[in-house]
């Protein structure tokens, strides 16, 4: 008989189908497990609406809980669960490992421009704050590039939502 | 002819569909700057912000195709010209007038900030839900708006394409003749292969 432990477990092996190098768990899109009667119910957030990736992530999930022997059941929940601030602290590391700057904490409001302009943004690679902002928007809706002054290395920053 | 699925009965319907819409083909016309925007960094920033607005908009469709029981596929593409409810100022095709773009972002940013503020109050909770969720990222696509007004805010032609625009931004209920053709573009591949699914 399948658990909700076993679930999470089998999850945590799939990797964002957009930044590999860090699972849909550390993401912390998967919102709830629930097993009953050999049935698997999983419960996910989109990170970004237009997320292109949503039905590759879904197939994914489904595909992970029929290997465990279960039915999947995989719903899509778009509500205001997700923020950036799910992103676990293993997951943040990985994503600065592989040059994505991690989100910064989202205060009680949302950024303002002046915040990016402004606002104290480490570079991934050589851990200067003297870094400038280049583009608000990116090569996927859930990043921003910006240029590091000291390294002169320009990087994606994981925008806060 | 009225399409049968907005025969049956939706709250959601009058309240969403005109946003829905708004999204669907303001995206669309954003994504028009794809490859030939005036510098690299927009091209990015208006492929950005086109597919955002498209995400939102099939989120939407969604919810009110949950009521309607049907998908938000056949309320984005089933439906006649006519029964669209979008406003004339996003049906504009500006490519390739630059300021005017500008300014219709900006403007529309301003407004659709203040209604999705009011979707968020909603009593339905999947409304208010997804409506915070759509003001998350709207929050970035105002910040690129600001930007940009900062920027050309004493230029006589932005100035100009505000005041033009201006007025249009609430006119909604007869479509302006431009829009016949993107309803075309947007839907040929729907209707070339009847039944496909993606």
């Amino acid at each position: 008989m399948v658990t909700a432990e076993a679930v999470w477990d089998a999850l945590a092996e799939i990797p964002d189908p957009e930044i590999p190098v860090i699972s849909l768990v550390e993401l912390g899109v998967v919102r709830d497990v629930e097993v009953e009667d050999g049935r698997v119910r999983v419960e996910f957030t989109p990170t970004f609406l237009g997320c292109p990736a949503l039905e590759v992530m879904r197939d994914q999930m489904a595909a992970k809980v029929r290997e465990l022997g279960a039915e999947p059941e995989i719903r899509v929940i778009s509500d205001d669960s997700w923020s950036t601030d799910r992103i676990t602290p293993e997951g943040r590391e990985k994503l600065r490992e592989a040059g994505f700057a991690p989100p910064a904490p989202r205060a009680a409001a949302a950024p303002q421009l002046v915040q990016l302009q402004r606002g104290p943004f480490r570079c991934p690679y050589c851990g200067s704050t003297e870094t400038e902002l280049e583009n608000i928007f990116g090569p996927t809706p859930c990043r921003s590039l910006r240029y590091c002054k000291s390294c002169r290395q320009p990087f994606e920053q994981f925008k806060t939502i | 002819m009225v399409s049968p699925v907005l025969r049956r009965v939706s709250e959601r319907a009058p309240l969403l569909l005109p946003i829905a819409d708004d999204e669907l083909v303001l995206g669309w016309r954003n994504s028009e700057w794809t490859g030939i925007a005036p510098f690299l960094e927009e091209d990015v920033a208006f492929s950005s912000i086109a597919q955002n607005e498209i995400g939102h908009a099939r989120a939407l469709y969604e919810l009110v195709a949950a009521e309607l029981d049907t998908t938000a596929d056949e309320l984005a593409f089933d439906r006649s010209p006519d029964e669209y409810r979008c406003s004339a100022f996003v049906e504009l095709r500006l490519v390739p007038d630059w300021a005017k773009t500008i300014a219709r972002h900006y403007l529309y940013e301003q407004a659709d900030e203040q209604r999705i503020k009011a979707l968020m109050e909603s009593d339905d909770d999947e409304v208010s839900g997804l409506a915070a969720k759509i003001d998350r990222e709207e929050a970035y696509h105002r910040m690129h708006a600001q930007m940009w007004f900062d920027r050309l805010q004493d230029e006589p032609r932005f100035v100009e394409a505000l005041e033009e625009l201006r007025p249009l931004a609430d006119k909604r209920g007869e479509h302006i003749p431009e829009f016949a053709e993107l309803w075309d573009e947007m839907t040929m591949v729907r209707r070339s292969v009847v039944g496909a699914t993606w």
